[in-house]
């Protein structure tokens, strides 16, 4: 994965849940994901599964993601082209599954981010700004199991690779 | 310094000590995925390349069960033709929701389940440590035998007092969300104890742990006691209990102390789990559908309480009554005691073991401007099939006492009846 992501803000409050960001009511869609990525956070914003391009980044409050453990829900995101969503913090199950999909979770103060502005995500330096906005926020680094796993493009490719959890002992 | 529950759990699994903050690779014991999130499961395995299941694996058809598309049907049948191939146990259609057979057949103190469903942590009732993941995790869990963990922070939720007649664990597990937020218990494990807790039943703690993710805690966790011991020996399976109980000085992140004994009946309000009113504030709301079931709410004692405030009561002809048992087990054993009978009689429609309602995927799709009140664990926007419908969270007695007034009520009315 790239270490710098740029891309035009969609914007977000608190609370989004899985069911917000894929609806069980398209639970027939799971096998054929471009069908069910067609649907996502339509119930937050009916604009971003129509308007979304590659690259772009979703900005979010507290707990984003809550809710099922459908992985479905980071996959769509990823099918949408989103490569990374920042957020105040994140439901636990989504933030391992994003990792385990190769999407990026980044931790960081996300007030006075607004929807359209021009991102920069240094994953590296674990650095956010806002180019529109001339903000720059630090972001929390992942841990690192969770960080070699997304430089491998996500856990089943992190397991091909290294036959098993790669950092074993180190904590 | 002692240990809580979940590092003394993690520690004997892994064979040495493990403090919260801790990253280790552990065993896992069992394993689950259901229709919604094993065919991804299975891909990740398949990509593996590996011939042989890496532990004890569970599936289950229980969220769409019997199938309403082909599509569906397609997903199950490929669960079914993996189990038999590979030797994973299957249940079918028609024999519940993964949580609750889990919790009457196959999770005991002091193992380590993983589940891709985020319920999963209501085996934690059992003093397993049992955690929902995606499907990856699992799909390569499946096949290693393994995940990662990290040690979670532990919430101690120590809880006094009596509990009100027609107040339940339900109750007290609203409030408790209501009182820590949504994303009060990110990262941590909830481990319930104190009087009350060791006077509850195991189908009590189930409900607490069961929530416990709507706190977004990775755990919900209860000691393995008598009553563990108790609840082991009528399914069976006396043998697989071991008492396992947290260290008196245990270092906990946080005690929360409750004293329930003036608690009331509890709702959550649309679209949240932690928006929570106690019922005085709410009764009178209009109500057009109730449904009594799910993971959280559709045991054995759960259909008691009900039924014991529908007898003799038709349900209100300005809303429609579901009920969905929560596995065969408890289908049976309410058809036995005639409670199937109560419902029926008040007008109620019984829902075959499984999810039914609660995700939106068939029956029990409300209409636009509907509002229903379900036993389940979550109300958010759109859950129950329709985003322009509303879900209120309550118990069982709360429930019931709903469906005779035909808006919210007090189930409290009910007791000098
Ligand atoms: S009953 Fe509802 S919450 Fe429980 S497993 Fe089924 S869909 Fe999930």
């Amino acid at each position: 994965m790239e270490k710098i992501l740029r891309g035009k803000a969609w914007r977000f409050g608190d609370g989004i849940s899985t069911d917000h960001i894929t609806p069980g009511r398209y639970y027939h869609l799971r096998g054929n994901l471009q069908a069910l990525a067609e649907h996502t956070l339509e119930d937050a914003d009916p604009d971003f599964a129509r308007h979304a391009q590659p690259g772009d980044i979703v900005v979010a409050g507290k707990n984003f993601g809550q809710g099922s453990s459908r992985e479905h829900a980071a996959l769509v995101l990823k099918e949408r082209g989103i490569r990374a969503i920042l957020a105040k913090s994140f439901a636990r199950i989504f933030f391992r599954n994003a990792v385990n999909v190769g999407l990026a979770p980044v931790l960081c103060d996300t007030d006075g981010f607004e929807k359209g502005d021009e991102l920069e995500v240094d994953l590296e330096k674990g650095v956010v700004r806002n180019l529109t906005k001339g903000l720059e926020r630090s972001c929390d680094p992942l841990p690192p199991l969770m960080g070699a796993i997304l430089a491998d493009g996500g856990l089943t490719a992190h397991i091909m690779k290294h036959g098993g959890f790669k950092w074993e002992n180190t904590p | 310094m002692g240990y809580t529950l979940a590092e003394k759990i993690i520690a004997q699994r892994i064979g040495r000590e493990v403090r919260a903050g801790d990253f280790v690779v552990a065993p896992v014991d069992l394993l689950l995925a259901h229709e919604g999130t094993g065919p991804l499961a299975l891909d990740q395995f398949e990509a593996l390349g590996r011939d042989g299941l890496g532990t004890t694996t569970l599936f289950f058809c229980d969220h769409a069960a019997p199938s309403p598309r082909k599509e569906l049907s397609n997903v199950q049948k490929r669960l079914r033709t993996f189990a038999l191939e590979m030797g994973a146990h299957f249940h079918p259609p028609g024999a519940g929701i993964c949580h609750q057979i889990v919790a009457e057949q196959w999770a005991k103190p002091g193992q380590i389940v993983i589940g891709a469903d985020s319920h999963t942590c209501t085996a934690g009732a059992l003093a397993a440590f049992a955690t929902g993941m995606g499907s990856t995790d699992v799909g390569v869990a499946m096949t290693l035998g393994q995940t990662w963990l990290k040690i979670p922070e532990t919430c101690r939720i120590e809880v006094q007092g009596q509990l009100p007649p027609l107040v339940e664990a339900k109750d007290i597990i609203l409030y408790l969300i209501g009182l820590l937020g949504a994303d009060g218990g990110i990262y941590k494990a909830l481990e319930f104890g104190g009087p009350v807790i060791e006077e509850m039943s195991m189908e009590g703690r189930l409900t607490l742990c069961n929530m416990a993710v709507e706190a977004g805690a990775k755990t919900g966790l209860c000691a393995a006691d008598e009553v563990t011991r108790r609840f082991l020996e009528e399914q069976g399976r006396g043998e697989d209990y071991m008492p396992l109980a947290p260290d008196p000085d245990a270092s906990y992140e946080r005690v929360v102390e409750l004293d329930v004994s003036q608690l009331s009946p509890q709702v959550a309000l649309p679209h949240l789990v932690d928006n929570v009113q106690p019922i005085e504030e709410v009764a009178g709301t209009s109500i057009s559908q109730v449904f009594i079931g799910t993971c959280t709410n559709g045991r054995l004692s759960d259909l008691r309480v009900a039924a014991s405030i529908l007898r003799g009561h038709r349900v209100h002809p300005d809303l429609r009554l579901l009920v969905g048992p929560a596995s065969r087990q408890t289908y049976l054993a309410a058809l036995r005691e005639g409670l199937l009978e109560v419902f029926v009689e008040a007008g109620a429609v019984i829902l075959p073991p499984g999810c039914g309602a609660c995700v939106g995927v068939h029956q029990g799709v409300l209409a636009d401007g509907e509002r229903c009140l379900s036993t389940q664990n979550r109300n958010f926007h759109g859950r129950m099939g329709n985003p322009q419908g509303e879900i209120f969270l309550a118990s069982p007695a709360t429930a019931a006492a709903t469906a005779v007034k035909g808006q919210l009520a007090d189930p409290r009315e009910f007791l000098e009846a």
